[in-house]
């Protein structure tokens, strides 16, 4: 195996267009690896010392975060925490203090398993990924380049250096509730992820939903918006926990029955929705909601 | 393919030759010697494999021993003080935080790593910073009384 490390960009997607494979952190690459379910690639470039790749910016557009990101770094930004808070409950969850030390916001987008954490979160709130190859860049939004279980739209020569995210309007808030068997080093049985806004007077004026292991790739409720504005927090978790096990296509492995993953993943719709609407009323819910008292629980 | 490379272990600055693939667990104990880290589920779930680098614990068995170069890394036998044990390490003798053992050096590096970033940790706060160690044979509860009266002699 050859490993070359690069400094910017440019030499990243360099070593990338003559086949070179990015590794960051090694979470996913290595650890399958010594599972044996891929060899290393013959040929990896380090972009873990890129410092392009390392910051979270705000700015006009919103909020840009460099895809070299940790899990831990996410959760403590303060505008990801306040603004972006699904995402944040999302990196709160992923491993243990040790996985959020090395795993990376850009690793886990790549990586495109549909049990991954940050997916719903990236997708309810509009997250673009940004794209860079030797031949320019683009940004994809997150629908388009999940294309089933470990496959994405991007080239073998793009590296994904950034995440963007849009200004979050007045009176919004958003949360991700996952349904785990143990709270550390777990992946998501399912999981659900719900942005939201409210009116003056509490009601759901505008919604998205996205759903975690419960298809090839993360998924996104449709209509999830038309069924629930208008709605109080209750009547539009209620419509979304519908809505979600219709719009569920799960499995069956050792992990959960497709029957239990389509019940479940409508659970955790209504619970992030409910979350997510608290938050957007202006409560305070700490993350993660998985962790808040009285959120987690049935209701 | 074999190359040259570079680690600071404990203070101490080593040059090894080894296959880029290789994990930094492997050529800790393999090349280094220092077999006080241990191999446990070799899948990134137990945390025997516990290290700092750069003070920020990280499992070494899913970590690139190449992608610590130039980095510090401290390991288990890193952590007793020219005065002797570590206060965690005191602490799990005084209060009985170990039976096979086999989990206990992960289990210092994730604690040390907690009180060196958090002095003084709730329970819950504890919990979450050992939550990528498991141990098969005390419950954990002394574990936890153990990393408590850590914080309180620190």
């Amino acid at each position: 195996m050859t490993f070359t490390r690069a400094t910017t960009i440019e030499e990243a997607v360099t070593a990338m267009a003559a086949g070179a494979r990015p590794i960051a952190g090694g979470s996913d690459l290595v650890v399958g690896a010594r599972q044996g379910k891929a060899p290393l690639p013959d040929v990896l470039v380090a972009i873990d010392r890129i410092d392009d790749l390392r910051g979270i910016e705000t700015s006009g557009q919103g909020l840009r975060v460099g895809a070299g990101v940790t899990h831990a770094e996410l959760i403590g930004n303060e505008t990801v925490v306040s603004s972006y808070t699904a995402v944040a409950d999302a990196a709160a969850l992923v491993g243990s203090p040790a996985t959020r030390n090395v795993g990376t916001i850009g690793g886990n987008v790549m990586n495109a398993s549909p049990a991954m954490d940050t997916g719903a979160p990236l997708l309810v709130l509009d997250g673009h990924a940004v794209l860079k190859s030797v031949d320019g860049s683009r940004s994809v939004n997150m629908a388009d380049l999940w294309t089933g279980p470990g496959r994405t739209s991007a080239d073998p020569g793009e590296l994904c250096v950034a995440i963007e995210l849009p200004p979050q309007p007045e009176r919004s808030g958003s949360a991700y509730v996952r349904l785990e068997y143990r709270r550390a080093m777990e992946i998501a049985v399912v999981g659900a992820a719900a942005a939201v806004t409210v009116s003056e007077d509490g009601t759901i004026e505008t919604g998205r939903v996205a759903l975690t292991a419960v298809g090839p790739a993360i998924i996104e409720v449709a209509d999830a918006s038309v069924l629930m504005s208008g709605r109080d927090a209750k009547e539009a978790g209620a419509a979304a926990e519908t809505a979600a096990s219709k719009s569920a296509t799960p499995i069956s492995d050792l992990r959960a029955g497709d029957d239990y993953r389509r019940h479940t993943v409508g659970v955790m719709a209504r619970r992030a929705v409910k979350a997510a609407a608290a938050r957007a009323r202006g409560e305070t819910i700490a993350v993660p909601v998985n962790r808040s008292a009285g959120v987690g629980a049935a209701s | 393919m074999s190359e040259s490379l570079s680690l600071t272990v404990n203070g101490v600055a080593y040059s090894v030759n080894v296959d880029m693939g290789r994990n930094l667990l492997s050529v800790l104990r393999g090349e280094l010697g220092l077999t006080g880290t241990k191999e446990g589920c070799d899948d990134c779930e137990c945390g025997a494999c516990m290290v700092l680098i750069d003070g920020k614990p990280v499992n070494s068995c899913s970590f690139l021993a190449v992608q610590a170069a130039d980095r510090s890394v401290t390991t288990i036998e890193g952590v007793v003080t020219p005065e002797g044990l570590d206060q965690v390490q005191q602490a799990f003798l005084e209060k009985g935080g170990v039976q096979c053992g086999f989990c206990t050096p992960g289990m210092i590096m994730s604690a040390r790593a907690l009180l060196d970033q958090c002095p003084d940790p709730s329970e819950e706060e504890i919990k979450i910073g050992l939550s990528g160690n498991l141990c098969r044979c005390t419950g954990y509860s002394r574990i936890l009384a153990a990393v408590a009266l850590a914080a309180a002699a620190d």
